[in-house]
């Protein structure tokens, strides 16, 4: 859908009011993956609020992507309790197998690796998520296993 | 329930208003509380922290600013406690800040560095976080420079608040949050309007205005060069400030005894071209009246003054498709402009390419009013360059003259009187008022039916004043306007702007003719002028015009000498051919995006 007209269809569905920016925001990212600036003006001008503002909330909340992101965005969880059962480790398997660094996206725009805050399952550490599917007690092995399942998706 | 409250501060009872905070009664008592976040102007924010005190039976401490005072409260300003954590505090937005205070154009004029110097803050409790920024040099009017942000969200809430302009916002999070515009763009690609709030409202050098005055230096040492300024309304009764006089203290005459030594050839008066932007504008509306009323022709009214570059970009931005309805003058800063390099160039018998025509305003946006392409009418840049009452202040300082002996000088003549009401251009509601003066009495041949000339209700802070003014007893030539009900508005400060111009956008506006200027109070609440500006010493400031023009000998615009001889000699007649090429414009359509 065109970019402007899925805005405008969020924009109707939610209201145009300041407290229906980030559903709207929340709309576009799963349509378009990441909210590209060109989205983020026509948001503003459905809501009648400056460009700014709405650059704004999209850099407060990480998953308010502003880049491009990959089909599958992992998200591997960086704070303390993961990072002492292993998250290195998670992380440079994951390097290993997606031949892309923490931040990057995969040539073939499938995978997008990145770390994030606490994701609530410090008992079951290390996580990741990908997209919204959470993946506990993270193994080099099970990463493995996992990223074969996302592969094979392709065809 | 009671309206009152009584709480007790440092073992002093105080009665105050319910929804009063507990910085509101501490200022009562007279007890200083450090603020940095905190401005009279502005919605409490409650991010720098450096007001906490520490109320009884409370385990934290809390910020006085937006703690409200709960009756029976008992509150300690000055515990061991309390100094400790703003001393943390403040070390702590030191050890992010660019130190180097030496080389910074807000130097003994910074909030952080009075309170960095009040509680002893010496750079050994935390290390230097600062993070490398680049200063954005983007726009003729405002420099942004990130090293010096402590984040206190005044310029957001300034752009948002006064404004409704939200150029500025909070963009990311935690210790990557800054102030950004939108996509980090430069200051020039985004619709901020130049207007200068953000800068009277940073507390230390993160904004500050584009400066040129070491440009001016150069030329004034350049024998070659015929240096002449012009000084605007509002800097005689804000400059002072800056040279250690009282807030609204009148330093017209001093001012131009320190131009003089500074080395201006000729020390010239924006006034002068203020009358001329009366007759011009005011003949301008009549003229828009007679094709109303007389050819019955369709024509944009209200017609709104344009004096303003702060709102003329506002309304570029904003309200593009009501820009006839904006006065074809340019502001008086552009009209002496073009007059310096020509009718004045020819009368002295100097080359216009080497004269330099310098501004001294108290508004950032005259900056790039100033470079706009199309303000070129003389064949040169009109005007050389803007600068601020304080950089004015800063280059009187250079000079090492004792600004409080000077001694009082008059302007230089041929565009340096003025009447009154070229001086009150400066408060919100002089132009209005300056223009009804003559207006009234080109149809009436009477003067203005008010008390020794003082139109009072377009006077006063209040945010959007309207007034009629009923016209009777016309001279033939305007017999058209009969019985007219003059109706009138005035609006400052860009959130006021909006409230006018929404009604014109939706057809209902009642109003002839509309006075906006961006700042808060006009010209005098500018944002080139002295920091601090807030409503108290607004006030003051329009108090200081208005004894101002009551002092004038000539109180109305079209009485001054060299305004008619500039007519008689030069422009023949308002709105005249030469009028036409030199002292009016057009506007450009912008994005609001």
């Amino acid at each position: 859908m065109e970019i402007k007209a899925l805005i405008f269809k969020l924009a109707e569905k939610y209201g145009r009011k300041r407290e229906n920016l980030i559903p709207i925001l929340q709309g576009v990212v799963q349509e378009e993956r990441y909210i590209s600036d060109e989205a983020m003006v026509e948001i503003a001008r459905q809501l009648d609020i400056s460009a700014a503002q709405v650059y704004g909330t999209c850099t407060f909340y990480s998953f308010l992507n502003t880049k491009p992101k990959g089909k599958y965005i992992i998200r591997v969880c960086e704070t303390i309790v993961c990072d002492m059962r292993g998250k290195k480790e998670v992380i440079s398997t994951l390097e290993d197998l997606l031949k892309i660094k923490i931040g990057e996206t995969t040539h073939n725009k499938r995978f997008s690796l990145l770390k994030t805050e606490c994701l609530g399952w410090c008992h079951k550490g290390p996580v990741m998520l990908v997209n919204d599917e959470v993946y506990t007690e993270l193994t080099p092995e099970k990463i493995r296993n996992i990223i074969a399942k996302y592969k094979e998706n392709i065809n | 329930m009671t309206d009152t409250v009584k709480i007790k501060i440092d073992g002093i009872e105080v009665k105050l208003e319910k929804n009063a905070s507990i910085l509101d009664a501490a200022k009562q008592l007279n007890i200083k509380i450090p603020t940095l976040c905190h401005h009279e102007d502005l919605c409490v924010a409650g991010n720098c922290r450096v007001c906490v005190v520490e109320q009884e039976g409370v385990h934290n401490l809390v910020p006085s600013c937006s703690t409200p005072a709960l009756d029976g409260m008992i509150i300690h300003t000055m515990t061991p406690k309390v100094r400790k954590a703003r001393k943390d505090l403040i070390a702590l937005l030191v050890s992010e800040h660019n130190t180097q205070c030496t080389t910074c154009y807000r130097s003994k004029n910074c909030e952080l560095q009075d309170l960095a110097a009040e509680y002893n803050i010496d750079n050994e409790v935390y290390l230097s976080v600062l993070k490398p920024s680049k200063v954005d040099r983007s726009s003729w009017s405002i420099e942004k420079d990130d090293s010096k942000c402590i984040r206190c969200q005044r310029c957001v809430r300034t752009c948002a608040e006064l404004q409704h302009v939200n150029a500025l916002d909070v963009a990311y999070r935690g210790k990557d949050m800054k102030i950004s515009t939108f996509m980090d763009l430069h200051m020039n690609e985004v619709v901020c309007v130049n207007c200068g709030q953000c800068i009277i409202h940073c507390p230390t050098g993160a904004l500050t205005e584009r400066r040129y005055y070491d440009n001016i230096w150069d030329a004034i040492g350049d024998p070659k060069k015929h240096v002449i300024i012009n000084t605007a309304p509002s800097v005689r009764v804000a400059l002072g400030e800056t040279l250690g006089f009282p807030v609204g203290t009148r330093v017209t005459k001093k001012m131009v005894t320190a131009l003089k030594k500074i080395g201006f050839d000729a020390v010239l008066d924006t006034d002068f071209a203020a009358d001329v932007t009366i007759l011009e504008e005011g003949h301008e509306l009549l003229h828009r009246l007679k094709r109303v009323f007389v050819d019955k022709e369709k024509v944009s009214l209200p017609m709104i003054t344009s004096c303003s570059p702060g709102w003329v970009k506002f309304i570029e931005h904003m309200y593009p498709n009501y820009l006839s309805h904006l006065s074809t003058c340019k502001s008086p800063q552009q009209m002496f402009g073009a007059l310096a390099k020509t009718y004045y160039a020819k009368k002295k018998g100097i080359d216009p390419k080497d004269i330099v025509s310098v501004a001294g305003m108290p508004c950032s946006a005259k900056k790039y009013e100033a470079n706009r392409p199309e303000m070129k009418s003389s064949g040169y840049n009109d005007v050389d360059a803007g600068l601020t009452t304080r950089e004015i202040g800063h280059m009187i300082k250079e000079t090492g003259v004792d600004f409080l002996s000077l001694e009082e000088t008059e302007f230089d003549s041929l565009m340096g009187e003025s009447s009154g009401a070229g001086v009150i251009f400066g408060a919100t509601g002089g132009v209005m008022e300056a223009a009804l003066r003559t207006v009234y009495e080109v149809v009436t041949g009477r003067e203005v039916p008010f008390k020794n000339l003082n139109i009072t209700p377009v006077r006063g802070l209040k945010g959007v004043k309207e007034a009629t003014i009923k016209i009777e007893n016309c001279v033939p030539a305007f017999s058209f306007l009969e019985g007219v009900e003059l109706k009138i508005a005035i609006a400052h400060g860009l959130i006021n702007a909006r409230i006018v111009m929404d009604q014109v956008e939706k057809g209902t506006s009642p109003y002839h003719f509309i006075e906006i200027m961006a700042c808060p109070g006009g010209c005098i609440g500018g944002g080139g002028q002295p920091i601090p500006t807030n409503c108290e010493i607004r006030q003051k400031r329009i108090d200081a015009i208005y004894e101002e023009d009551a002092n004038m000998p000539v109180r109305k615009s079209h009485e001054v000498k060299e305004v008619q001889e500039l007519y008689r000699d030069f422009l023949k007649e308002p709105l005249g051919q030469k009028s036409h090429h030199l002292l009016h414009t057009k506007y450009t359509k912008r994005n609001r995006y």
